[in-house]
């Protein structure tokens, strides 16, 4: 038996030591099994298993550890939120100046032919004594690069720290906003994408109503000296179990969100990956960001390929890499995510397929070790999110 | 009846000509919950370490060699239907085919349990 696909590949950092986040020595006691991931050692299941962590977060509610991931600030010198919001617009295609405060954005960094460097959450603080900073959370396989990317890309007067010193931990499923409410009761009128800095059980953290698993959920960054304290605190809790990287990738992919390095990556664009959403309409009026040209055109005519959803119609699960073509063989595209949904309880992907033939409904093969397997492209996510929005989205279902 | 073991994790225990053939308990721990197995067809003749069946957990998939050359005479579709079965029984009810060995010493190169923990521990 040999093993050809592994986990979730580790974007680069290939001979650097691993580091270690403050709640290695927590996942150890817990029985994680730990592997290396974008450098660090992570916690790729516990002893219940990736299937029933996964089912456990959509029932109940799951705790991750996050702190790989790259956590910043940019601060302006004149303390003025337009100038660092302008800073950032430059490399993003997000509307940063009418963020309002309190809130937090999706959005990517963008070379200039329109391709993806990154994908990130930029978020502005509630409190006016942070007015003039902005603060981003990156991913862990690209936060060294995007860091060179962005402080050379800024203007005089506007800095990039990073928040070395920070953990990250997302409490994620239905029940998190009850264990929220008894710790930290302001923590539950957030709306989704909202963020506030309060007490959780008494430890200082910043709280934000978001996560990667389509449920509602928290983002929580907790200062390194408290972070296993918390982590703790929210172990104890018998409605939550701790979740590794194994359930985070299963979770994400039934909720349709993309992985960076595999569904998005600098061959792709935010519109070929139907992230369109996230430029807001003066930015798609005005561009002024990297790739603005390919970017208002895709908009306009539409991207020459697209991500979908898709659902192999057996039970033989399509990877990373799985060639799709239509059913008289010709290619139309690329599984780029794969593999099995256990709230699904069957097998499901997502890839780029050419637009004319991505329609939601379309038959399928995928070639998978050399056979083709019928299969259906179908509308994303798998699993409906469940965010705990304040008023009603004006986004569009992803394709 | 007597069962050896492939450096790939696979089993197979002969009796009376026949191999039958499974993937470890050390195997089935490192895969983790197992949601799809691809039996071969009845009657397919393989070659030694020929990739013949497949298993796919939650984490990834992975090929299943027949260590030994013959004639699929047999496969398992209980764990076609319900692939869990493999994580359960994965030396005992989770075979995955029946061989008619075509040359027995085919099996000289396999290890027995002791040797076949000591590997493990050893690539652990």
């Amino acid at each position: 038996m040999t093993t050809a696909s592994p986990p979730p590949a580790d974007p680069g950092i290939a001979d650097a030591p691993l580091r270690r986040t403050p709640l290695y020595d927590g996942h150890v006691a817990l029985g994680a099994k730990m592997v290396p991931f974008a450098g660090y050692e992570m916690p790729v299941q516990y002893p219940l298993g990736v299937l029933k962590e996964h089912l456990w977060t959509r029932e109940k509610c799951g705790l991750f550890d996050v702190s790989h991931m790259g956590q910043a600030a940019l601060y302006a010198d004149d303390r003025a939120h337009v100038t660092v919001a302008r800073a950032l617009e430059h490399l993003v295609a997000a509307d940063l100046v009418n963020l309002p405060p309190g809130l937090q954005r999706y959005t990517q960094l963008l070379d200039d032919s329109g391709g993806i460097i990154d994908d990130l959450m930029v978020a502005r603080s509630e409190d006016p004594a942070d007015a003039g900073a902005l603060g981003l959370v990156v991913n862990a396989g690209c936060k060294n690069g995007d860091y060179v990317h962005i402080a050379r890309l800024l203007p005089d007067g506007v800095h990039l720290t990073p928040v070395d010193d920070h953990a990250l931990l997302a409490l994620q499923g239905p029940a998190a906003v009850a264990v929220m409410a008894k710790l930290g009761p302001a923590s539950a009128a957030l709306g989704f994408m909202q963020t506030r800095a309060m007490l959780v059980g008494g430890i200082d953290c910043r709280v934000t109503r978001s996560g990667y698993t389509g449920e509602d959920g928290f983002e929580i960054s907790v200062h390194d000296d408290r972070a296993r304290e918390l982590w703790d605190l929210l172990t104890a809790d018998p409605n939550i179990q701790p979740i590794g990287l194994g359930a985070r990738d299963s979770l994400r992919l039934e909720a349709g969100l993309c992985l960076y390095g595999h569904d998005i990556d600098t061959a792709s664009s935010p519109i070929e990956a139907g992230l369109s959403w996230s430029i807001q309409k003066r930015r798609r009026v005005e561009g002024g960001f990297p790739g603005a040209v390919r970017i208002q055109r895709e908009l306009r005519e539409g991207p020459q390929r697209v991500r979908v959803g898709i659902k192999p119609d057996g039970r033989a699960p399509a990877r990373e890499g799985t060639e799709i073509v239509s059913e008289s063989g010709a290619k139309l595209g690329i599984v780029t995510s794969g593999g099995f949904g256990p709230s699904v309880n069957g097998p499901i992907a997502m890839g780029y397929v050419i637009a004319h033939a991505a329609g939601v409904g379309a038959k399928i093969n995928l070639l998978v070790r050399g056979k083709p397997l019928p299969a259906t492209i179908v509308q994303l996510p798998f699993v409906p999110h469940r965010y705990a929005r304040l008023v009603p989205s004006s986004r569009p279902a992803e394709r | 009846m007597t069962t050896h073991y492939s450096k790939d994790h696979e089993w197979i225990s002969i009796e009376n000509g026949i191999g039958t053939v499974g993937i470890t308990e050390h195997a089935q721990q490192a895969l983790g919950d197992v949601v799809f197995v691809e039996v071969p067809d009845i009657g397919r003749v393989v070659v030694a370490k020929e990739a013949v069946a497949v298993v796919e957990s939650v984490k990834a998939a992975s090929d299943i060699f027949s260590p030994a050359a013959g004639e699929i005479v047999a496969v398992n579709n209980a764990i076609v239907k319900n692939s869990a079965l493999v994580n359960e029984g994965a030396e005992t009810t989770a075979w995955f085919f029946k061989i008619k060995l075509a040359n027995p010493s085919d099996l000289d190169g396999l290890m027995d349990k002791a040797g076949y923990d000591r590997y493990c521990a050893e690539n652990a």
